[in-house]
């Protein structure tokens, strides 16, 4: 910056605000929310004239420190363990940060104060910046980690793979529907402000704690932009609270965007952070323990409850439940355990756990080897090929879950699974909040009241459905998921690079065919339906059968 | 003195894990799986540019095998093709209908439509555009606090002062106007990518240099006895000579939901008939005369932003369109017809702004030299688009 001050300096581009004379803009995005009083400082006071020297600077960080990595071989100390769930994470962030820059527009369209249209020009920016540096990182561990298979193919089999589409609310959430709802609420009031703590704060040490330090690099450097754009959605909040009509709205909108951010985010980043590592260090912090910093005292109680005296209606039952799925629930532990049934429909290398890491588990979450150690020991026995089937196929006391309709995530804890029939189709879904979302929430009406801009939840949402009947050698080479020579499989449900230890398509040629849950469970009757949601809700936990006589 | 034995730190312990490259030889370890192999290079060999920008954005034409999960209440999706009235061909071949028991039917014959052919001649991302706009700002600092320290304004006629505290002062409004609400607008519109990134850092250039309008200003209003630092409001909101420029900037933020309308009257029409008139053919002509050699500095990045870079992207975007092999009929006829539209009003406001010619004391080429060169410059970009120049050109 020159010398003037920055904000004098950011006083003065306030003179560029423009209030239209003699056309309006076209306003191709709509909201249900009104701004008639709405007047609010752009909280974020960034020009141009600094803030490209300074991202610039930034860059030269990252850039020396890859580059380092490199000089420094790195990859000699990085856990396969880790780098491996890289490729899943990888794969679907570049796309909800591109989300995110294509989302502020419409923002410009409906939130009619000039000044909060600065701040949110500057955070598309910063988010074409973190798109295109986290392909880059990708392209980084593509080019020098042992095993490329993953990485080299990322964004054909994210968009294929039975969980990469649950990533994909996390950027579609972003740029559809009503444009408050999608671009403020969803994406910076929830998404950004809470859960990028875990995603890029908290992941990042576990890497580093992995041998990686470039997912730091690259991550903290994101974070430090992140840490502005919760000052745009704070601004619009307020904004948005100013005017009574919108309280309805907010409370809906908040609801549905905690639970699914914590539907979504929790399944993948806890999943990465207590599955992908090998720190076991009884006092590094758990996911739980993270959460609980980051996510509940950070932010719920350090930012959410102070708005409540401005109106805002916080879910605090959502956030209590939240709570109770991470720790009593096992919401990670039994997200963790669907990947690693279905690591054959995966493009990444799922390793087992040891003795040290059910250590860890049960030091950690008291109870754990009793719910999920006998099936972590089965997962290591049918690791490598020997005349049997992979293990979601093999008789481990596992019930292979029906998907939640809305969430994508399937309905795992398997006590909460409530069904509805919409639309002439019987839809699971994972917890009551989710059949609220997409029965009561994504729809025209809300209570009664006109809800026109409300988007919707559409698309082909079970994976499973895609491949009702196919044979998994189809399913696997339909996807692409084979490496090149044509028949090993990019997934392995183990670390071993040995061709002789690695599964083919010549064994998945002999599996029982893909069977869709939702499929089979809409060709039951009425009286099958009910039998089969009373059974599903006795199951559990860690995918158990009911119980015979109970 | 004694020393205490501090407890050992728990800090994660490193590992000999020989996970680099090479290490080990099996399915995918050799070097051609070091590549991204999901899509195709424009030319022989993958870009960097390409592996951090192609199909970060899906489509369900290629491998979004589930579709759009998200839908407007009207039901689109995604990024709808139909966003705008141009067409690339391929685009009314119908989408891979998928449902249970089809697969993925990812499309095998690639692109599926000629939108994706577009790659940005610039070869913009992260790390190419903060390098360049910083370049920009550090330059542009530099010029100025170099003529601050010289005391340079004081060689300034007062006439010159008033040209440019009304004049190149309003100007900051057309391209913060252009760079929020026309190009960052756009940015969540086109089909690919490509496309929109190229448009988010077309806005950046023209937000940046709004921005830099504006603190030059402030940086006049302080070192220029005399210079007020409000007179370009009055300027934009009530001097005859910028309502037309102002009347057609604000139609570029109306156009009737079509992206590609608004990039191509933006960059095709409004910048060679009216950006380059007035920062090229006036600003940058006459400040010498009078003593100004700062202000064609900063007016000097915009006009490279404008014609090495903006004009570039737009080329390859549009270029292309014109000699679609499915299409380039309809959006010649299209492309035509926006020229029709646009020209007349351009044109219009040009000439408005034809007093500001005579302002300074020592004169810039005359008006109607100004505006032919601006023509010329109109005519060959249209030419090279394959489009013929608009008879209302001549009017």
């Amino acid at each position: 910056m020159s010398r003037q001050s920055l904000a004098k300096a950011h006083q003065k581009i306030q003179e560029l605000s423009w209030e239209p004379q003699y056309h309006e803009p076209y306003m191709k995005y709509g909201t249900d929310y009104t701004f008639r009083k709405a007047a609010k400082k752009d909280p974020l006071k960034q020009v141009l004239r600094s803030y490209f020297p300074m991202q610039e600077e930034k860059d030269h960080r990252v850039y020396g420190a890859s580059d380092g990595a490199i000089r420094g071989n790195m990859f000699r100390q990085v856990q396969e363990r880790w780098l491996e769930w890289q490729k899943l994470f990888l794969s679907i962030i570049p796309l909800p940060e591109v989300s995110a820059a294509r989302s502020m527009p419409m923002l410009f369209h409906v939130v009619p104060n000039p000044e909060l249209h600065n701040g949110q020009a500057i955070q598309m920016i910063d988010e074409v910046r973190h798109s295109t540096i986290q392909q880059n990182l990708k392209r980084l561990y593509m080019n020098n980690y042992i095993d490329p298979a993953g990485f080299n193919n990322s964004l054909r089999n994210f968009h294929s793979d039975y969980c990469g589409t649950i990533g994909r609310q996390f950027a579609e959430g972003f740029i559809t529907g009503d444009a408050i709802t999608a671009a403020s609420i969803y994406l910076t009031i929830v998404a950004e402000t809470a859960f990028t703590n875990t995603l890029f704060v908290a992941m990042p040490a576990e890497a580093a704690a992995n041998g990686d330090y470039l997912l730091p690099t690259v991550f903290h450097s994101v974070q430090s932009d992140e840490s502005r754009h919760i000052s745009n959605g704070y601004a619009t909040l307020l904004m948005a609270l100013s005017d009574e009509d919108n309280r309805q709205l907010l409370e809906r909108d908040l609801r549905y965007a905690w639970w699914n951010n914590h539907r979504v985010v929790d399944a993948a980043i806890g999943t990465f952070i207590e599955y992908g590592t090998k720190d076991r260090r009884k006092d590094r912090e758990s996911y739980a323990e993270m959460w609980r910093r980051w996510i509940y005292d950070d932010y719920y109680r350090a930012y959410l409850i102070p708005l409540e005296k401005y109106g805002l209606v916080i879910p605090h039952d959502l956030i209590e439940e939240s709570w109770k799925q991470i720790w009593e629930k096992g919401y990670v532990h039994e997200v963790a355990q669907f990947f690693a049934t279905g690591w054959l429909a995966n493009y990444w290398r799922i390793d087992g756990m040891t003795d040290e890491d059910f250590e860890w588990f049960e030091y950690k979450y008291p109870g754990w080897y009793d719910k999920y150690g006998k099936w972590w020991e089965n997962y290591n026995r049918l690791a490598t090929p020997n005349g049997h089937n992979p293990i979601v196929f093999e008789d481990v006391d596992y019930v292979y879950p029906a998907r939640c309709w809305t969430c994508m995530v399937p309905c795992l804890v398997r006590e909460d699974m409530v069904m509805a029939d919409v639309d002439g189709v019987t839809r699971t879904y994972c917890h009551e909040v989710c059949r609220w979302t997409d029965v009561e929430a994504f729809r025209p009406t809300y209570q009664g009241r006109e809800t026109p801009n409300m988007g919707r939840l559409v698309g082909h949402r079970e994976w499973e459905t895609l491949y009702h009947g196919w044979n998994w050698a189809d399913v696997v080479s339909d996807m692409g998921f084979v490496r090149d020579d044509g028949k090993t499989m990019t997934a392995q449900p183990h670390l071993n690079l040995d061709p002789k230890k690695m599964w083919t398509l010549d064994h998945m040629r002999r599996c029982p065919p893909l069977g869709s849950p939702n499929v089979l469970l809409n060709e039951m009757d009425d009286a099958g339906k009910a039998a089969f949601h009373a059974d599903y809700i006795r199951q559990g936990p860690a995918g158990r059968p009911a119980p015979e006589n109970a | 003195m004694t020393t205490t034995q501090r407890p050992e730190r728990s800090v994660p312990k490193p590992t000999f894990t020989d996970a680099e490259a090479g290490a080990q030889e099996f399915p995918d370890s050799s070097a051609s799986a070091r590549r991204y192999n999901y899509y195709k290079p424009a030319k022989r060999k993958q870009t960097h540019y390409e592996d951090v920008t192609v199909d970060v954005q899906p489509d369900p034409r290629h491998y979004l095998s589930q579709g759009w999960i998200y839908g407007f209440a009207d039901g689109s999706r995604g990024y709808p093709l139909t966003w705008t009235k141009l067409k690339a061909w391929g685009v009314d071949e119908p989408e891979p209908e998928r449902g249970p028991g089809s697969g993925g039917r990812h499309v095998a014959d690639w692109p599926a439509h000629g939108w994706h052919e577009f790659r940005d001649p610039n070869e913009e991302w992260e790390m190419t555009f903060y390098r360049y706009n910083a370049n920009v700002v550090r330059q542009v600092n530099q010029n100025i606090e170099n003529a601050r320290m010289s005391k340079a304004f004081d060689q300034w006629t007062p006439n010159w002062v008033q040209f440019v505290e009304r004049n190149v002062g309003a100007w900051m409004h057309v391209e913060h106007i252009l760079g929020l609400y026309v190009f960052a607008a756009c940015n969540r519109s086109a089909p690919t990518n490509m496309h929109n990134t190229a448009i988010a850092v077309n806005s950046m250039h023209k937000i940046r240099f709004a921005q830099d309008l504006a603190l030059y200003n402030l940086t006049l209003s302080e070192e220029v006895e005399g210079f007020d630092g409000t007179a370009h409001l009055d300027a934009w909101n009530n001097d005859a000579a910028w309502q037309g420029v102002r009347k057609v900037t604000e139609a570029l933020t109306a156009v009737d939901d079509d992206w590609g309308e608004m990039m191509f009257a933006a960059n095709v029409v409004f910048e060679p008939l009216i950006g380059e008139l007035f920062r090229s053919q006036l600003v940058m002509q006459a400040a010498a005369g009078n003593g100004d050699f700062v202000t064609p500095t900063v007016m000097g990045a915009a006009e490279y932003d404008f014609a090495q870079r903006d004009l570039r992207w737009t080329q390859a975007c549009f270029g292309p369109l014109t000699q679609d092999r499915e299409f380039a009929d309809h959006n010649k006829q299209l492309m035509q017809g926006w020229l029709s539209h646009w020209v007349p009003q351009a044109l219009e406001a040009a000439r408005a702004l034809q007093p500001i010619w005579s302002l300074p004391d020592a004169k810039p080429p005359r008006f109607e030299d100004s505006l032919d060169r601006a023509k010329n410059r109109f005519a060959g970009i249209v030419s090279d688009l394959g489009l013929e120049a608009p008879k209302e050109l001549n009017l």
